[in-house]
């Protein structure tokens, strides 16, 4: 009798050639060995500790949306842990290529690192920090989803991680800068100007596909009258999904030509985009890999340089949105630098009706498409919207229509959330809202 | 009988010492030698007013969001871990035996309430014990290794009660409790039970990430 196919699609395995042909390569011996060069290479005492620590007692899953979502014990952090870093210390790395393949799937596809267990787990242990090391030996043994994978070749070959060439970056950006100029005839996008105030860095999908957000960084800019630049070579994308894949030498070369671009233009301070992830990747990790305790430039992130712009009276609200909107605290930026009441001031400024969803702040749930899980791509994005009901629950339950989410791929996560659950919903960025509510000087216009 | 009191009472109540003190001060230096010279960077995030703020949030009932959306959970293991640390220290017949060996004693707790606390964590054993058996999230995580542990901290509790009410032969049963006893604090360190002295740094950890880097509440 033939199958409904419901249940066929239900079935279907997600085919990803990334992760059957490197496990397709893949020896028991490569993998023994592999395995026990990160287990006595880069393992070390948080790696023990955290694992003779965890007495197994689940109160991580109600911290994760997918367990949230899907209801089963496999979708808990711990549940994944038990899945790969037990199994793979237990055995001591004698583990099978297709038990890779599903580590990797687990890894890179089931879990964001959003860092919200690592503040549900009673103990404190950082179980993102464990899942990125799977994803490290996932890595090390080319078993790593095929659409990061190929993210990650772009930082390698060309410093970005949207294979743009040089000629079009500066061409999106005087592209940019001449629709601009129609609005205020006097702006301009200073490419590589040294000793400028600020050097304003974006990630790779920006020039790409969203070349209206530098469009309006530009237009914030000059309203605020701020001195800034952006680089015209390597080093103005500050993107890092290799920092996903678990490709730290290439993360540590796209950081260091990130900073090294703002060191050469002797600027004061680096400001990034929209970006949760990038902001990670600069702040927290890539810094670390390169041995910076903390940034060695200082970096802040668009949010607060909002903020600090609106503080310090540099740009006016003129009129505030009247429509309601609720606001996404995105786990980069707030579990990764309490944001949170900075962005809450930013959108009592231009709004009239906020709007919080619950639960909020570091408490927020995940968007589901960071950490790299929306760049594994379309195969997995069914999966990745399945996987997150509990956040369209949350979003549906505010009323409103309008989602303010300062961060790329919780944009992306969310607007695929909300047109598979019909949520009639649209998401904004901050600079979108100040787009519409700021004052821009009468000396400026045209 | 006489002998193997004697025995557990004497020898191996030294052997138990030197196990129990031995090997948690080996657990926590070699970790500490291994982060230093690994790990070195840990050490430089520490904080004391953050690592304080989460440890604090930790060890208060309540004072997390989680322990508020475990209501159940968190009575109980607050309690289990109250009782199962001020018991035996503070238990009449222990101090008995702290003062005839060493000449120390201090405050005692009244028979009836130690009575009353040892059943606690009696009853919260069985409460995690059946949480495991229960929860499907608990489960899938649960191994033999769990129950074996979980066992290890009931059965002094056990049959140090059935020893003070000498419900059966006495003498036996307050061998089996020295001998649980010793079993559990020898198992300490090479247990999960270890978590005991790694909890306070692995919070320590966590809360100075979360405050000094982060600036954002772990709890």
């Amino acid at each position: 009798m033939a199958v409904p196919a419901t249940k066929l699609k239900e079935k279907k395995e997600i085919i990803d050639v990334g992760l059957e042909e490197g496990a397709a390569r893949l020896t028991y011996e490569k993998i023994e060995q592999v395995i026990n060069r990160v287990i006595t290479g880069e393992m070390a005492a948080r790696m023990k500790v955290y694992v003779d620590t965890c007495i197994h007692c689940g109160m991580c899953s109600t911290a994760c949306h997918y367990y949230l979502s899907h209801g089963t014990p496999e979708w808990a952090p711990v549940g994944k842990v038990k899945q790969t870093m037990w199994e793979i210390l237990e055995k001591k790395g004698k583990v099978s290529p297709e038990f890779i393949k599903r580590a990797s799937i687990i890894a890179s596809t089931e879990c964001n690192v959003c860092r919200r267990c690592s503040m549900y787990c009673p103990y404190g242990i950082d179980i993102a920090y464990i899942m990125a090391t799977v994803r490290r030996i996932c890595h090390l043994l080319g078993v790593t989803p095929q659409y990061i994978q190929d993210t990650a070749h772009s930082h390698s070959a060309t410093m970005n991680q949207m294979w743009v060439k040089e000629d079009e970056w500066i061409d999106t950006l005087q592209w940019q800068e001449g629709e601009a100029q129609a609005e205020l005839p006097s702006l301009r996008i200073a490419l590589d100007k040294e000793g400028a105030d600020i050097m304003y860095s974006v990630i790779g999908p920006e020039p790409k596909f969203r070349a209206q957000l530098i469009y309006q960084a530009a237009i914030l800019m000059t309203a605020a009258g701020v001195d800034w630049t952006m680089p015209a070579g390597p080093g103005w994308d500050n993107s890092d999904m290799a920092m996903f894949t678990g490709d730290f030498e290439i993360m540590g070369r796209v950081k260091r030509t990130h900073f090294e671009a703002a060191a050469n233009l002797r600027v004061k301070k680096i400001v990034m985009g929209e970006c949760g992830h990038a902001f990670r990747s600069v702040y927290d990790v890539g810094n670390r890999w390169l041995g910076w305790k903390m940034p060695p430039i200082p970096v802040i992130h668009a949010t607060q340089f909002y903020y600090e712009l609106l503080k310090e009276g540099k740009i006016k609200i003129a009129r505030k949105l009247k429509e309601p909107v609720t606001l996404h605290d995105p786990c980069n930026i707030v579990r990764g630098r309490g944001l949170h009441e900075m962005m809450r001031y930013l959108v009592n400024a231009t709004c009239e009706n906020f709007v919080e969803m619950y639960p909020n702040r570091e408490q927020n749930h995940c968007c589901c498409a960071g950490g790299g899980v929306i760049n594994c791509g379309p195969p997995w994005k069914t999966k990745r919207v399945e996987s997150n009901s509990i956040k369209a629950e949350q979003l549906a339950a505010t009323g409103v229509h309008i989602c303010i989410a300062p961060c790329h791929n919780c944009h992306g996560g969310l607007d695929d959330i909300i047109n598979t659950y019909k949520l009639n919903m649209h998401t904004m960025f901050f600079i979108d809202v100040l787009m519409k509510t700021m004052e821009i000087p009468d000396s400026l216009k045209a | 009988m006489q002998g193997i009191y004697e025995f557990v009472r004497g020898p191996l109540l030294w052997v138990t010492f030197v196990v129990f003190i031995g090997g948690s001060l080996y657990r926590l230096i070699s970790m500490y030698y291994l982060a230093r010279k690994k790990e070195a960077f840990i050490f430089s995030y520490l904080s004391l007013k953050y690592s304080l703020r989460s440890i604090l949030h930790w060890i208060i009932p309540f004072a997390s969001a989680n322990m508020r959306q475990r209501p159940i959970m968190t009575v109980m293991s607050f309690l289990f871990h109250i009782c199962l640390l001020v018991t035996p220290i503070f238990l009449l017949s222990h101090i008995i035996l702290w003062d005839e060996s060493w000449n120390l004693s201090w405050w005692a707790l009244p028979d009836w309430i130690a009575d009353i606390m040892a059943l606690v964590v009696i009853g919260a054993c069985i409460f995690f014990f059946f949480r495991r058996q229960i929860l499907p999230e608990v489960k899938y995580v649960t191994s033999t290794a769990d129950y074996v542990i979980l066992a290890i901290t009931a059965a002094p509790f056990i049959t140090g009660f059935l020893a003070y009410h000498q419900w059966i032969e006495y003498r036996t049963m307050l061998i089996l409790h020295i001998l649980s006893g010793e079993t559990m604090l020898m198992a300490i360190p090479f247990t999960r039970l270890v978590h005991m002295f790694y909890f306070w740094f692995t919070r320590a950890y966590m809360g100075s990430e979360f405050g000094g880097v982060r600036h954002a509440r772990d709890w």
